[in-house]
């Protein structure tokens, strides 16, 4: 059976989400998937991947230091010597950042951030959305092997209960460019991009010193991340990792809370594939509200400290 | 230094999908067209890597005659030519062709350095810069939010899901760059002028062909119509309500 190879993701020996629902979106198109993963904790993650589907899994170890040059050329190495019919990371920064590197060892081309992936005929078929979201694609490729990144918190992150057969084998030292240093977050922090939950806000915080009602909310939720619009970020109250949208980053939660968004087009694209979606904003005819399943016609400052106390007691019952 | 600046042109973020009557692509009836976000980021890196370093900044795109215009604009900033991959039909270009054009011109001119933007927020790809920095063999780091380059080596900042990231590169690299970076500026009256007369060469790209074949394009399908719950304190209640019972979220 012709292999699928994921490269996953891990950090400190623990696979990241993302590349958990890259192995399961590969598993479900029927072919035989094999994981790489890569950097310090490698064999750690690699024990791990069976359960999601992984059959093979090679563990490269033993790299001095984090080079995307060096990790692609390896990764590269183990899709030939496996044969692979195709190649799947996640749509994270490191996913991004290692993919289109390996798609061009290969010299196949990228299907990136897709939303959908399915075996049609023995090709394989991928869904992808074009202007951050507004249109969204059908696409194959004829390429050598079919290369393509999974949106994180699209696909699920299914068991499938089986065992992997592991191999460790020593990483390539030196590539071009390489990492010296990582600032971890702090607290664990999420991500816009991954969090299960995003709560958003924009001009109707009506300042930056607003901001920890938001960020109080979504401490209520849980495993929540803080988005912005890009009206704030543009205008200096927050860093532009969170800010949703076109020129941001294109978001898939369960839930979607925007809080004094207007909704223009751009951030609309950037967030109307979540599940669900609130809007909380003062003018009941914002664009916002076409799109949420649930509106709340008020001001974000005064319902802002409600919702969390009540979204907080709802959560603790 | 040689420095190159690639941009891409793509229709203005404000330009609504219709879907075209072949169903495969998009209508592009009443777009306007800019120069892709993140590449005016990289034009802007470029200028400023010119006056830190000395030599020349060109510009680099792959597409139609009309990305003259943004070509011109950059020239009115300080860039000193610019050369247009003339692309008929840039709809059905996929990274991998991209990359290989850009990469046979970079090095017909003989650049140290590329910048480009991290995404076009066209297609979405984010995988032109590192393809690119891959057949030609140099370093590359993506998504950069700060950069130092000193002799023929540099550091760059990145910043991913779970921190930022500090890398060390060295010359000739591909640098994606990110919000963050800089603020690009506007050209003054004396820029424009002198962009005037400023070199803009049109020629052929390498033809490497797609491998990216579009199947059919849609538009993502309508919400199922929502409501307002509330108003004010008083639909906090309902609003909590809703996310419990019929979202399951709580």
């Amino acid at each position: 059976m012709s292999t699928i190879l994921v490269f996953v993701e891990q950090s400190h020996g623990a696979p990241r989400r993302a590349s958990l629902e890259c192995l399961s979106a590969a598993r479900a198109t029927g072919l035989s998937v094999a994981a790489v993963v890569a950097g310090e904790g490698a064999e750690q993650a690699a024990a791990g991947l069976g359960a999601f589907g992984a059959t093979r899994v090679v563990a490269l170890t033993g790299a001095a230091r984090w080079s995307a040059d060096a990790v692609a050329s390896d990764v590269a190495a183990v899709a030939r010597e496996l044969g692979a019919k195709a190649f799947l990371a996640s749509a994270t920064s490191t996913g991004k950042d290692i993919a289109p590197r390996v798609a061009a060892l290969l010299d196949s081309t990228l299907l990136s951030d897709c939303t959908a992936l399915t075996a049609e005929g023995g090709t394989l078929v991928a869904t992808r959305p074009w202007l951050a979201g507004k249109a969204l694609a059908k696409v194959t490729s004829t390429a050598p092997v079919f290369c393509a990144t999974t949106r994180p918190n699209v696909f699920p992150a299914a068991e499938s209960g089986g065992t992997a057969e592991v191999v460790s084998r020593p990483a390539s030292n030196g590539g071009r460019a390489s990492v010296s240093a990582v600032a971890e977050k702090s607290g664990g922090k999420l991500d816009v991009k991954e969090a299960p939950i995003v709560v958003s806000g924009g001009r109707g915080l009506r300042g930056p010193e607003n901001f920890h009602l938001l960020e109080e909310l979504a401490a209520a939720f849980g495993s929540a991340a803080t988005g912005a619009s890009r009206a704030v970020v543009d205008a200096g109250w927050r860093p532009h990792a969170e800010q949703v949208g076109q020129t941001g980053k294109t978001v898939s939660p369960k839930l979607y809370v925007a809080v004094g968004i207007s909704g223009a087009i751009q951030h609309l694209a950037g967030m109307r594939t979540s599940k669900v979606i609130v809007a909380i904003n003062k003018d009941a005819d914002a664009p916002i509200f076409k799109i949420a399943d649930f509106g709340l016609v008020g001001d974000a400052l005064e319902v802002l400290p409600a919702l969390t106390k009540a979204v907080a007691a709802a959560r603790a019952r | 230094m040689k420095i190159v600046a690639t941009f891409k042109r793509v229709p203005t973020t404000e330009a609504q999908a219709k879907v075209g009557g072949d169903g495969k692509t998009l209508d592009p009836a009443g777009w306007q067209y800019m120069a892709s976000f993140y590449d005016e980021i990289a034009v802007e890196a470029a200028l400023q890597t010119k006056e830190k370093h000395g030599g020349d900044v060109t510009v680099l795109t792959l597409g139609p005659s009309e990305a003259s215009k943004e070509v011109r604009e950059f020239l009115a900033r300080g860039a000193d030519s610019g050369v247009i991959l003339k692309d008929a039909d840039p709809a059905a270009r996929d990274p991998r062709w991209t990359a290989k054009a850009l990469a046979a011109k970079v090095q017909a001119l003989g650049a140290d350095v590329v910048f480009t933007g991290r995404v076009a927020t066209d297609r979405d790809n984010a995988a032109v810069g590192p393809m690119l920095a891959t057949y030609l063999g140099w370093a590359c780091v993506t998504e950069v939010v700060a950069l130092e380059i000193s002799g023929a080596a540099g550091t760059a900042q990145r910043e991913t899901e779970h921190g930022v990231e500090t890398v060390a590169f060295s010359l000739p690299a591909v640098i994606t760059c990110n919000k963050g970076l800089n603020e690009p500026r506007r050209p003054n009256l004396k820029g424009i002028m002198a962009a005037k007369s400023k070199p803009i060469a049109e020629e052929s790209p390498s033809d490497a062909g797609a491998q990216a074949v579009v199947l059919s394009v849609e538009l993502p399908p309508a919400r199922k119509a929502g409501r307002i719950v509330g108003e004010g304190l008083a639909g906090v209640p309902a609003l909590v309500d809703a996310l419990k019972n019929e979202a399951k979220i709580l």
